[in-house]
């Protein structure tokens, strides 16, 4: 185990150093302070997790009583599902649903293919201007969506793209950012995989498709995970882009239902619910590519 | 033709296979350079080109250039101003605030206990959580008389304090700040976290061999080994401060009178809803001087930091 802690790498081996070690009469202090600990810990998960419980209790509420006199909110009463029903007829969930997951799942795999493609090519393979492209792209890593979002109406409303899902898709689909991302993550590959795949007489093609890319799931995962709460959440441009319900993503849809009268709050939670609860589901399931995806961004500093 | 991949082996094979890696690194590039290209290097270049116009979205007249008219409108813009001043006051309070608060709970979800992991998982609850929902949610919290929010206060200073928060020119910005530090600290936690796992523990080892405190293990050896986790935290905050938008879209719109007014929302107010492209893409140039300006001070201290070592 030492040879193992001193590296510093594995959080949990390189850990135990400290308290852990020593036996003996300071155990009963532990235990009382190890209690204090976890005491605090969960009083701070409950101001995390306070508006989400909120939310869920409201969600099941009559709508007179999802506001209730400050902390009675929490006291679940009257619970019914008719908000989740009243979600689907009054605001078109299922619609902006089946928006939402067309337009996220475009723009993920689409993603997915193109920026891999490129950060391999520009990670691996020799190519006259490829230094510069190389540096374009990163330069281009700090312009914003927002930067561009008003340029980008003026053209694409010149094209009679407003109100379609490819006005929603195209624009996201590469990202400086992720094929920065993919080139570090193949650029750190062993290369004798690859001359092995050559060997075996593939094509660049071929072999990535058959070699590299399995070999590169983390990568894969991160960057999925990264763009899909990306374009999950994305309000600003379809603001700009979509004038009513047919093509309209989730997060326009609630920004829009909490102002549709009467305003239902039990409706609008039950709303809310629904359009996170898939992205918690993923998030538990896959915590670990998460966590690995946020935490990729910083190491690139 | 010599370059296509059926040449398998010829005369000049070092020669063809060199040409024929470029030709399919390139090929390999199109996809997602030809995107780029059209969809954001074209509109950056435009930005800064129709800044210099007076284009709108549909206008029977012609474009022309008006030199910097556009500038001198939005500086002129008190609201203008006003949203400059709140984009600012949101990142000073927020960049030490909430890096503050990452750090801490990193270093608390960091110690070896059982259940940290859950933990964890709870305090990045709220960065998975849309910020469209999160901010519908909180508006709720936030009603003055029945939300939970003033509700909690009441218990807590025996309502004393309860702010009208949303509805208050005073409060309205400080509800917005909380619960952006509430949404967004999770994420800052975790890139902080992975900087810890990353100190060498070799360096604890000899902090306690040479009897160091817990904070003096944390001041001396902590914190400079985070150093350039900490520059890139600060960072993106920071410029998640001046892309404020979602929230103040969903719970205020900029109210009450202009309280929580951003830059973006006066994007979105000049260049969508008055349609008036040009002078929407010169506060989109703007902004995106303030984003530079925030990377290059980053790089100028990540620099200092390589000439001190």
């Amino acid at each position: 185990m030492t040879a193992q802690t001193a590296t510093g790498r594995d959080p949990a081996a390189g850990r135990r150093t400290g308290a852990t070690g020593t036996p003996g009469p300071a155990a009963p202090r532990r235990d009382w302070r190890r209690a204090l600990t976890h005491l605090g810990m969960s009083l701070l998960a409950l101001f995390f997790l306070f508006p989400l419980l909120f939310m869920f209790i409201g969600s099941f509420k009559p709508d007179g009583e999802v506001l209730n006199q400050g902390l009675g909110a929490f006291v679940p009463s009257g619970l019914t599902v008719r908000n989740y029903f009243d979600a689907f007829a009054r605001a078109q969930f299922g619609r902006l649903f089946l928006n939402s997951l067309i337009v996220s799942t475009a723009v993920v795999f689409s993603g997915l293919i193109v920026n891999s493609l490129f950060g391999y090519a520009l990670a691996r393979m020799r190519f006259h201007g490829r230094n510069l492209v190389l540096a374009i792209i990163i330069a281009l890593i700090i312009i914003p969506l927002e930067a561009i979002a008003v340029p980008l109406l003026f053209i694409v409303s010149g094209w009679g793209w407003i109100d379609t899902y490819h006005v929603q898709i195209l624009p996201f689909v590469a990202q400086p950012l992720f094929i920065y991302l993919f080139y570090t993550f193949f650029l750190d590959m062993p290369r004798e995989l690859e001359e092995a795949a050559r060997i075996d007489g593939a094509g660049p093609l071929r072999a990535f498709v058959s070699v590299i890319a399995p070999l590169a799931k983390p990568a894969y995962g991160s960057v999925a995970i990264l763009s899909f709460l990306f374009i999950w959440g994305q309000l600003l441009w379809p603001v700009m882009v979509t004038r009513g319900p047919q093509v309209r993503p989730l997060p326009l849809g609630i920004a829009e239902f909490q102002n549709l009268p009467p305003i239902q709050w039990g409706d609008i939670m039950a709303f809310a619910a629904m359009m996170i609860l898939p992205v918690l589901v993923v998030f538990v399931a896959f915590q670990r590519a998460f966590v690995r995806g946020v935490a990729s961004q910083g190491v690139k500093g | 033709m010599s370059a296509t991949p059926s040449t398998s082996s010829g005369a000049d094979s070092t020669m063809s296979a060199r040409s024929r890696e470029s030709l399919s690194g390139w090929l390999f590039s199109a996809p997602s350079l030809t995107l780029l290209t059209i969809f954001l290097i074209v509109p950056f270049a435009l930005a800064i080109g129709l800044s210099f116009t007076n284009q709108r979205l549909i206008s029977p007249l012609p474009t022309t250039f008006v030199g910097i008219d556009n500038y001198v409108a939005v500086f002129s813009d008190g609201v203008f101003w006003r949203a400059l001043v709140n984009n600012v006051t949101f990142a000073a309070v927020v960049v030490p605030v909430q890096t503050a608060l990452a750090l801490w709970l990193a270093v608390l979800v960091d110690r070896p206990l059982r259940g940290m992991k859950v933990y964890r998982t709870i305090y990045f609850m709220p960065v998975v959580s849309v910020m469209a929902v999160a901010a519908t949610v909180w508006k709720l919290l936030y009603e003055p008389d029945s939300g939970a929010v003033n509700g909690l206060l009441g218990l807590v200073t025996g309502g004393a304090l309860q702010p009208d928060w949303l509805r208050s020119t005073a409060w309205a910005l400080p509800a917005i700040i909380i619960m952006s530090i509430w949404q967004g600290v999770g994420f800052q936690m975790i890139v902080i976290l992975a900087g810890l796992q990353g100190i060498p523990q070799v360096l604890y080892e000899a902090g306690e061999v040479d009897g160091a405190t817990r904070w003096q293990k944390f001041r001396h050896i902590t914190l400079p080994q985070l150093r350039n986790t900490l520059i890139f935290v600060v960072t993106v905050t920071a410029i998640l401060a001046f892309r404020l938008f979602d929230q103040v879209y969903v719970m205020t719109n900029g109210g009450p009178r202009n309280a929580t007014q951003t830059m973006l929302l006066q994007m979105v107010e000049v260049g969508f809803s008055q349609q008036r492209i040009a002078q929407g893409s010169a506060i989109a140039v703007v902004f995106f001087v303030i984003v530079l300006s925030i990377t290059f001070v980053q790089r100028r201290l990540l620099r200092e930091e390589r000439e001190i070592t």
